[in-house]
């Protein structure tokens, strides 16, 4: 018998232990996450194909998917090189203020999207300390695209420092050193050296990050305005039909974002598991050292 | 190419890592900077190559100031302790980096390869040019850390604990083979130990380092036979430590009589002496001056030579070093009472 074996011996319950456990398990999923997912789908066709895609192809439908592409597209690359340069920054270097740093990475986290909108109303709303001066220069942010965009680029950009900073952590900087020592310069250490050996992190984050954002409600939906075909972005839209009793339409819309979501989810688990490879090997290369 | 480093100031916070330090490294010299962790040597050779910069003081190579030069502007090899492969990049390419980063006089592919193919002849590593460093072992990734370095011709050579990493064998079979490479290569490098046999046996010249300072600087046979401090005296090697006062030129050990064969230091009231395992003779009689009695509490004749562990009079343990010859003359049994006697000690005073 190995060792492992013996182990898992002594930490194994009875057989009728972990079945139940399993069982309670599933049917816990299947009630709250397996049974919506499927009514999300049954309810979007429940009035056929034509309605479907009526309701996905309509103007102001096809306004609100656009803009989500369009606030992904903006918030995704901003959070991208900020990850980057912030996990960097707390990875490689060292510095005064470096936990102020890491936790304030982490407050939209722990702030309700309702209030990471409020902040920005509060900055460059009418009212706001900002308003006057704005208005004077002819400058909308609230309820109109870039407040959104604001919105959603705040709540969206702890994703890809989170995922970087452990990884880069653990990947230390002596190979960035010995690159410099080669002769490489600055670009070219970070081209050749560093982002190949964090590029599956980064996809990770990269995906996380992206879906939030199109999924983003709270925030978005605090400095929007609603006003339909301009600043609704998907997850607004869905609400409003829903609150229209427009039950298949709202459900057609949501679809979308269910499908996103699914495929968030494959995407995440390929990437994830790279990502482990990678963490691990840098692990244990490191500990293979420490060892011997 | 020959380095000066002069009046080398390095603090970290309240702490000092290296005071004051003046050195020349020789040109085609293999240097050891020894000394315990936190003594500064690694520090020093982070200044040297330009990966770290001292506050104070000035570094000179060939005469020129390179001490606000940058890493790529120096020109060193350098080698790391955990060798800081490129985890994603073949053994191969790993060797070419530097040469394929070159901005300008870059080497066409054809050369490239033909520098590769030589470097991977001279660290014997030719099957294993399409590996992985996740797929060598330390030994291995040593080897290829050394010709990544040696790619670009650097103008010194600079490796930080080289062997610290690798399992006792490996590591006695790498330092030889470094002492043969370089006894080829002939370039100036400097490397970081804290192991004094392996700095003793590879060096040209050995730098002892203690708490930021340089204790002393010499050949190996001068740094072990004529130890400048007390504190090089007991690094290098083990060392048996009796305290004496010293009295018109004789060392007095809890009063029995040392002679002291150097030129005798000035009296003290406190001084010590130094004599290592092997300069102790045990023998079954007592013999004259320097001559101690003490029981034997240890006999081990596993190795080249049998140690003896004895406790004198006053308690203190004493480590001899004998030959088996003289094991199998005096034959000594644990608990008896012998004499431990030496002709060769170092005085030092306190």
């Amino acid at each position: 018998m190995t060792p492992q074996q013996i182990a898992e011996r002594a930490t194994t319950e009875p057989r009728w232990i972990r079945w139940t456990l399993i069982a309670l398990a599933l049917a816990f999923l299947a009630l709250f996450v397996g049974l919506p997912l499927a009514a999300v789908f049954v309810s979007a066709l429940s009035k056929g194909w034509a309605v479907y895609f009526a309701a996905i192809t309509e103007p102001v439908a096809w306004a609100a998917i656009k803009l989500t592409l369009l606030t992904a597209a903006i918030a995704v690359p901003l959070n991208l090189v900020f990850g980057v340069a912030a996990a960097w920054a707390i990875a490689k270097f060292e510095f005064r203020g470096k936990q102020v740093l890491i936790t304030l990475i982490d407050l939209p986290f722990s702030v309700s999207p309702v209030v990471s909108g409020l902040i920005y109303v509060l900055i460059f709303g009418l009212q706001g300390w900002l308003g006057p001066w704005l208005q004077d220069h002819d400058i909308t942010i609230i309820f109109a695209v870039p407040g959104i965009v604001l919105a959603t680029v705040f709540v969206t950009f702890p994703f890809v420092a989170r995922e970087l900073i452990p990884l880069m952590i653990a990947q230390g900087t002596e190979e960035e050193e010995a690159a410099l020592t080669l002769g490489a310069s600055g670009w070219q250490t970070f081209w050749r050296v560093t982002v190949p050996n964090i590029k599956w992190g980064l996809l990770y984050g990269v995906i996380l990050c992206n879906a939030r954002a199109m999924g983003e409600f709270g925030a978005v939906s605090v400095v929007s305005g609603h006003i339909r075909g301009l600043t609704n972005t998907m997850t607004l839209h869905v609400e409003i039909l829903y609150n229209e009793y427009q039950t298949a339409a709202a459900f057609a819309v949501a679809s979308l974002l269910t499908l996103l979501a699914l495929v968030t989810l494959a995407a995440k688990s390929a990437v994830e598991w790279r990502v482990r490879q990678q963490l691990k090997a840098a692990r244990h290369s490191h500990d293979e050292d420490l060892l011997t | 190419m020959k380095i000066s480093v002069q009046n080398l100031t390095k603090p970290f916070g309240a702490f000092t890592a290296l005071n004051d330090i003046n050195l020349e490294v020789r040109s085609g010299e293999l240097l050891a900077l020894l000394g315990p962790s936190g003594c500064g040597k690694t520090t020093l050779l982070r200044i040297l190559s330009g990966l770290e910069f001292a506050d104070t003081g000035h570094i000179l190579f060939d005469g020129e100031d390179a001490t606000t030069q940058n890493v790529r502007a120096r020109k060193v090899g350098f080698v790391f302790q955990h060798y800081a492969l490129f985890r994603h990049m073949t053994v191969f390419e790993n060797i070419a980096f530097g040469l394929r980063v070159r901005r300008t006089g870059r080497p066409s592919r054809r050369d490239i390869h033909a520098r590769v193919e030589e470097l991977l002849k001279l660290v014997k590593l030719e099957t294993l040019a399409s590996r992985f460093p996740s797929q060598l072992s330390g030994g291995q990734r040593q080897r290829v850390a050394l010709a990544r370095a040696l790619a670009v011709e650097p103008r010194v050579l600079l490796l930080d604990e080289p062997f610290g990493a690798l399992d006792a064998k490996v590591r006695q079979e790498l330092r030889r083979w470094l002492r043969r490479l370089h006894d080829e290569v002939h370039i100036t490098s400097v490397f970081v130990t804290h192991d004094q046999e392996e700095a003793l046996e590879v060096a040209d010249r050995v730098v002892v380092m203690n708490k930021g300072q340089i204790e002393q600087v010499g050949t190996p046979e001068e740094v072990y036979h004529h130890p400048a401090s007390p504190f090089v005296c007991d690094f290098l090697g083990n060392v048996n430590l009796f305290e004496c006062r010293i009295h018109y030129g004789q060392a007095y050990v809890h009063d029995v009589p040392f002679e002291l064969h150097n030129a005798p230091p000035q009296d003290a009231q406190h001084a010590y002496v130094y004599v290592r395992p092997h300069q102790l003779d045990i023998q079954r009689e007592l013999g004259g001056p320097n001559s101690l009695p003490a029981s034997v509490r240890l006999v081990n004749t596993a190795g080249a030579q049998v140690d003896v562990e004895l406790l004198t009079e006053w308690g203190q343990i004493v480590h001899a070093r004998i030959s088996h010859d003289r094991h199998r003359a005096v034959r000594p049994q644990v608990g008896q009472t012998l004499f431990i006697a030496t002709k060769e000690m170092k005085v030092f005073h306190a």
